[in-house]
């Protein structure tokens, strides 16, 4: 379970202001006139408020830069809140180990490296490892070099290890199912299987389809607000890319599925 | 109600019914107030929730056993959990050590090499060109302990002050006890001092220092010196991802403190009376600095030139006060034998103190900002 309370989320970023260089501003800092000039606040998660239960699937859904992956963060633990706060049951996992490996290293230290940085112990990182290099189908290149990798070889250990634990509340972010058809496909059935074992859910992603098909509510969020969210969530979806200037979704009257004529996704995306 | 900006008591009159699941959750004095569970909430700021029959969220989830997600954990907890993370950071360490050479042809050579070369530049300028060895019995041997000591505190310190910034990614990815990058960073410092160790051995062994007991106190000095590290290291790691220009500071402060610290000349022969009586306090401060005190104890274990030599370590100094040429001010060096500023027996009580109070000090003081790490 997970409760959201009047979250505001801000980044502080210095050196925006691309003065910090000249002799002069320095001075005025020194001086005090001009306290902090370079540091600019980008405010980029301003008041939501939200609870998700167990067995929930939350759907999260915006433009580019409305703050999906900063609220994912913030209820992963990762950036404390300026104000209001994130409440978890259990403990909340982004999946995604992307940042603890290093491509210079062998594919084989590199899985031991992310487990273990996923807080697995070693033992488990030991019972994991053969799973782990089977699925993402690495094989005999397991003691190469990551670096030496095709991008979808990359991808798809990455996503091996990042979904070799289970979480109590999953967060993940979108684009983690890369690669060719086989692996899309299995990389999503390994997806369901995290979800089913998890409490809680959320999911970002700018492919729509797959929000509809998994998840029971959706969140849609505008610079850092919520625009709407609910349990309805086709119509969300369907206002959400009229509001995009998306061509409508062609939908059965009846069930409201999708009705599959050529590239769904080059049309929703 | 799909307009944001709509006025909430709009959205309150009769539209909430036909709406059901969309319940105007608001707060009141900085708090959300939820209508009934199982519903997922608008937050509007600044605007006041009228509804009478509303639960604080904040309570709400308290009452429901949720804890909040950025909270920092008991000092207690927070050392379980780095336990738990020592596979992790060893790991991480050893990776992060293989990763550094990978670039360069010669590979893992690199590990020896390096300390190797600044060994022979330091010969080179403070041996050769300045000839400084001021009496000291074997110099070469002398600096070489004293360069490696020094830097591996130096290096510990300017990798951790970037070790926030550095692992940005890593922070904003993953949660866990984020003292476990400054620890990591050490135990790289820690990996490659080991190297650098057994080439130091190796050069004494050339130098024809006989192999003694003593060394074995070569192993005490290097983990209370490793344990400074990871203090100061925790210390340092909190003040660059705060302070912007630390790091940019940090190398001359080191530099200082190297020149303070008796890698080149020996702060162990000064006397009280070496700066003149009204500022012995000044040679007392140089030798109970923590990185004099890690160099002369690593000087004590593994050269017996220095062993023999130490100031106040009887039969030795009675000998030399007697042959302290002249008793001037030009022999300075060697006047501790008549006037020791420390008790030499003393140094490892200081040693442990300063490591002590470093580990102390560095973890409380990082882990104060545990939650603050990876915002900027």
């Amino acid at each position: 379970m997970v409760v959201v309370d009047d979250l505001h989320i801000v980044y502080k970023v210095y050196g925006a202001g691309g003065d910090r260089g000249t002799a002069a501003t320095v001075l005025l800092r020194l001086l005090g006139r001009k306290t902090r000039g370079s540091i600019r606040e980008v405010h980029a998660i301003r008041g939501m408020s939200f609870v998700a239960y167990r067995g929930d699937a939350v759907g999260i859904i915006g433009r580019n830069g409305s703050g999906k992956s900063t609220l994912l963060r913030a209820i992963a633990g990762l950036l404390p809140p300026e104000e209001g706060n994130v409440y978890t049951a259990g403990e909340a996992s982004l999946l995604g180990v992307n940042a603890a490996l290093l491509d210079d290293l062998t594919g084989e230290r590199n899985v031991v490296l992310g487990c273990l940085a996923m807080g697995m112990s070693k033992q488990e990182t030991s019972q994991k490892y053969p799973a782990i290099v089977d699925f993402s189908g690495v094989g005999e290149f397991i003691d190469l070099p990551m670096k030496t990798y095709s991008s979808g070889m990359g991808s798809r250990l990455r996503f091996a290890i990042a979904a070799a634990k289970s979480q109590d509340i999953l967060l993940i972010d979108e684009a983690l199912a890369t690669g060719d058809a086989e692996f899309r496909v299995k990389s999503h059935n390994r997806i369901s299987e995290l979800r089913g074992q998890a409490g809680t859910v959320f999911l970002v992603a700018h492919n729509l389809e797959e929000v509809e098909l998994t998840c029971n509510r959706v969140i849609w969020m505008e610079r850092g607000k919520i625009v709407k969210q609910g349990e309805d969530v086709i119509s969300i979806i369907d206002e959400y890319i009229a509001a995009s200037g998306g061509a409508a979704v062609a939908r059965d009257p009846v069930t409201r599925a999708r009705i599959k004529t050529q590239t769904m996704d080059s049309a929703t995306r | 109600m799909s307009d944001p900006k709509t006025p909430l008591r709009d959205r309150e009159g009769g539209r909430r019914s036909t709406v059901g699941r969309l319940t105007a959750g608001l707060r009141a004095h900085g708090t959300g107030r939820l209508s009934s569970p199982g519903q997922l909430l608008l937050g509007e700021p600044g605007t006041v929730a009228p509804d009478a029959d509303g639960v604080v969220l904040a309570e709400y989830a308290l009452e429901h056993g949720l804890r909040p997600s950025a909270q920092r954990p008991s000092a207690r907890d927070y050392l379980v959990q780095l336990w738990r993370r020592r596979h992790f950071m060893i790991a991480f360490a050893t990776a992060r050590n293989i990763a550094m050479y990978t670039e360069a042809k010669l590979g893992q050579l690199w590990q020896v090499l390096t300390p190797l070369l600044n060994v022979a530049v330091y010969w080179l300028i403070f041996g050769v060109i300045l000839n400084i060895s001021k009496g000291i019995p074997d110099f070469v041997s002398f600096l070489v302990v004293g360069i490696f000591v020094f830097n591996f505190t130096q290096r510990a310190f300017i990798s951790t002050s970037r070790v926030v910034t550095d692992s940005l990614p890593l922070i904003r990815a993953l949660q866990f006890p984020r003292a476990a990058l400054p620890l990591a960073y050490v135990i790289i410092e820690l990996q490659q001092m080991l190297i650098s160790m057994v080439v130091l051995v190796a050069i004494i062994l050339i130098r024809g220092e006989p192999v003694t007991w003593y060394w074995l106190l070569a192993i005490p000095a290097l983990a209370l010196q490793a344990v400074f590290n990871v203090g100061c290291g925790l210390l340092v790691a909190r003040l660059g991802a705060q302070l912007n220009d630390f790091s940019q500071l940090l190398p001359f402060l080191l530099r200082t403190w190297m020149y303070m610290s008796g890698v080149l000349f020996s702060v162990l022969t000064l006397s009280r009376t070496a700066f003149g009586v009204a500022h012995h306090w000044v040679v007392v401060l140089l030798q109970i600095n923590p990185a004099a005190l890690y160099i002369t104890l690593m000087r004590l274990a593994l050269l017996q030139s220095e062993r023999l030599s130490a100031p106040g370590a009887a039969p030795y100094n009675k000998a030399l006060c007697d042959a302290w040429p002249g008793k001037t001010d030009a022999s300075r060096y060697w006047s501790a034998h008549c006037a020791p500023a420390l008790n030499p027996s003393h140094y490892w009580y200081y040693a442990a103190g300063w490591a002590l109070l470093a580990l102390v000090t560095g973890f409380f003081f990082f882990w104060h900002a545990e939650t603050r790490y990876g915002r900027g």
